[in-house]
């Protein structure tokens, strides 16, 4: 495809050059955490070597550079999901943090006893548990959109799960365990005609297609950095202006005070009242880093060497006798979840590793997905822009080499 | 298949987690323990049947991976009419080969349970191995809650 070179984005990557186990490494393992450009790793060794000082209170040339680059990344992260506004962004530990404090802020404000939440079956427990959580402290109610057996939504019945007492929908874009990429536009759309607000977990699609949270038309939206090619410990929390205004700080220290006296205290506007502490600064001036370098390749080619990749990969996955698919959305992206005969995913795990396939065994901090398909766990290959087919065939010689241990 | 990965997957782990023995609930069992992986969601039971000093009779059920129930299956022929102090003795140097494996161990005193030296190559199923171990020792200390490797 024109603009997309998949051996020129590999030379990005410099972990890829190694061998594991005596054999070139093969990673299928992004959706749990993906590789870092040189470009990142570069831009956050200069930040040390030339700008490193804290942000927002020196008066000297660091601090400037520092609040300069702080501010710059998220002006970057804006751009790159088309935000109205730079203060929309507001910079958190990862999609878990974000997600937290959505309930911790707007969930304790506008949510309680008898009230209800509403999430799905295919989320994983960063989008479950905060607002299980939620409930206990408030007397809500946990309500959860069905999921069939190719692992997409059961559309028909989520107009009756939104009743007058829904307060949130929390929704994931793209589920981990199977890839089922979700209609949450068309979601959104139904939750604001009954006045629902929408959080969108969108820690595993940012990566894969473009997205546009002004089209969506979505309140909150969260994404890790160390999932989007950046740092670990960054995330970001989307939320419309009119939704953070109004909320109450979620953590107390740092920028986000305006004044303290022993009587009162002043809190900061969006996004800093909800920045508490010295932020991640390296890991914002990564992730920065990270999404110019995605914007370089343009998302829209990513997307289309993600899809293209994927149908390789399943019909290469069908092809390996005794192996099912759990998840088979016709809207999927990045992640092949699987069961190969009766083999448990951990031993499946062990030999590919052997072979320097690098896959994720187990329940994917997904527990209720495992519950639905009746499996304890499964085998997840999940891809990223730098996959190649050579990365698949190697899955592939790795899981017949499965088969004839277990034989 | 590369030696390390043979020595994991020896022929009798195969059979044992293909065809695990004492795969069942102890009738008229006396003592009962659960068993979780929280990393991988393995979960077993194990219920056995004491009488005096002396385990009587063993059985377990559960889903795991290969390692787990093959360990699970070894485990309880071996711990059958043993002590619990024989038995706990026996977990000691079971844990001991699959966490660093068989030097300084009288390995043919493990009898079959010496199929298991392999693990020790592969650090992070040293959990699959000991799971039913640490919940038979749960199971005869008679603690209700469910045992956890983490």
């Amino acid at each position: 495809m024109s603009g997309f070179d998949v051996q020129r984005v590999r030379a990005d990557f410099p972990i890829l050059r190694q061998e594991v186990r005596g054999r070139p490494l093969v990673y299928l393992d992004s959706a749990a955490t993906a590789q870092k450009p040189q470009a990142v790793i570069d831009a956050i060794v200069h930040f040390y070597q030339h700008d490193n000082a804290n942000v927002h209170r020196g008066v000297h040339v660091l601090s400037e550079r520092a609040t300069e680059a702080y501010e710059g990344a998220r002006e970057t992260v804006r751009r790159f999901i088309n935000a109205r506004d730079a203060k929309e962004i507001i910079f958190v530990r990862g999609t878990t943090e974000a997600i937290n404090l959505v309930a911790q802020t707007y969930g304790r404000k506008h949510i309680g006893p008898g009230d209800e939440v509403l999430i799905t079956h295919i989320e994983h427990h960063a989008n479950i548990v905060p607002w299980r959580m939620l409930c206990e402290q408030t007397g809500a109610v946990l309500k959860v959109i069905p999921v069939d057996d190719r692992g997409e939504l059961v559309m028909d019945a989520v107009d009756a799960l939104m009743t007058e007492r829904t307060r949130i929908l929390a929704v994931t874009h793209v589920s981990n365990a199977l890839g089922t990429v979700n209609p949450v536009k068309e979601l959104t759309r139904r939750a604001h005609a009954k006045g629902i607000p929408v959080l969108v977990d969108g820690a595993q699609a940012v990566t894969h297609f473009p997205v546009d949270v002004q089209d969506i038309g979505c309140d909150f939206y969260a994404f890790s950095g160390h999932k989007t090619f950046g740092p670990t410990g960054i995330g970001v929390l989307y939320g419309r202006l009119e939704r953070l205004e109004p909320l109450p700080p979620y953590q107390g220290g740092g920028d986000m005070i305006l004044s303290v006296t022993m009587e009162k205290v002043t809190y900061n506007r969006v996004p800093h009242r909800f920045e508490a502490g010295t932020p991640n600064l390296e890991g914002a001036v990564g992730l920065a880093a990270a999404i110019r370098y995605l914007e370089a390749l343009g998302m829209q080619n990513v997307a289309a060497h993600d899809r293209e990749l994927m149908a390789y990969a399943t019909k290469a996955l069908e092809s390996v006798p005794g192996l099912r698919l759990v998840g088979t959305a016709r809207e999927k992206t990045g992640v092949l979840s699987f069961m190969l005969e009766d083999i448990h995913p951990h031993d499946v795990g062990t030999i590919l590793d052997r072979e320097g396939v690098c896959i994720r065994t187990g329940h994917h901090c997904a527990q209720p997905v495992m519950q639905h398909f009746k499996v304890p766990a499964t085998s997840r290959a999940s891809l990223a822009l730098y996959n190649t087919r050579e990365d698949v065939d190697a899955l592939v010689r790795g899981l017949h080499k499965v088969l004839e241990v277990f034989k | 298949m590369s030696s390390d990965l043979s020595d994991l997957y020896q022929e009798v782990v195969l059979e044992h987690s293909k065809r695990p023995r004492n795969y069942r609930v102890v009738e008229g069992h006396n003592r009962e323990a659960a068993g979780h992986n929280p990393l991988c969601g393995d979960q077993l039971t194990v219920t056995l049947k004491v009488e005096g000093d002396v385990i009587r009779d063993i059985g377990f059920q559960g889903q795991g991976c290969a390692i787990s129930k093959a360990s699970a299956s070894l485990m309880t022929g071996a711990v059958k009419d043993r002590t619990r102090a024989e038995a706990e003795a026996l977990f000691e140097r079971v844990h001991k080969l699959v966490t660093e494996g068989p030097e300084g161990l009288d390995v043919d005193a493990l009898g079959k349970l010496a199929v298991l030296s392999g693990v020790s190559e592969f650090p992070a199923r040293v959990k699959c191995a000991s799971l039913a171990w640490h919940t038979l020792r749960a199971a005869l200390e008679g603690r209700g809650e469910a045992v956890s490797t983490e």
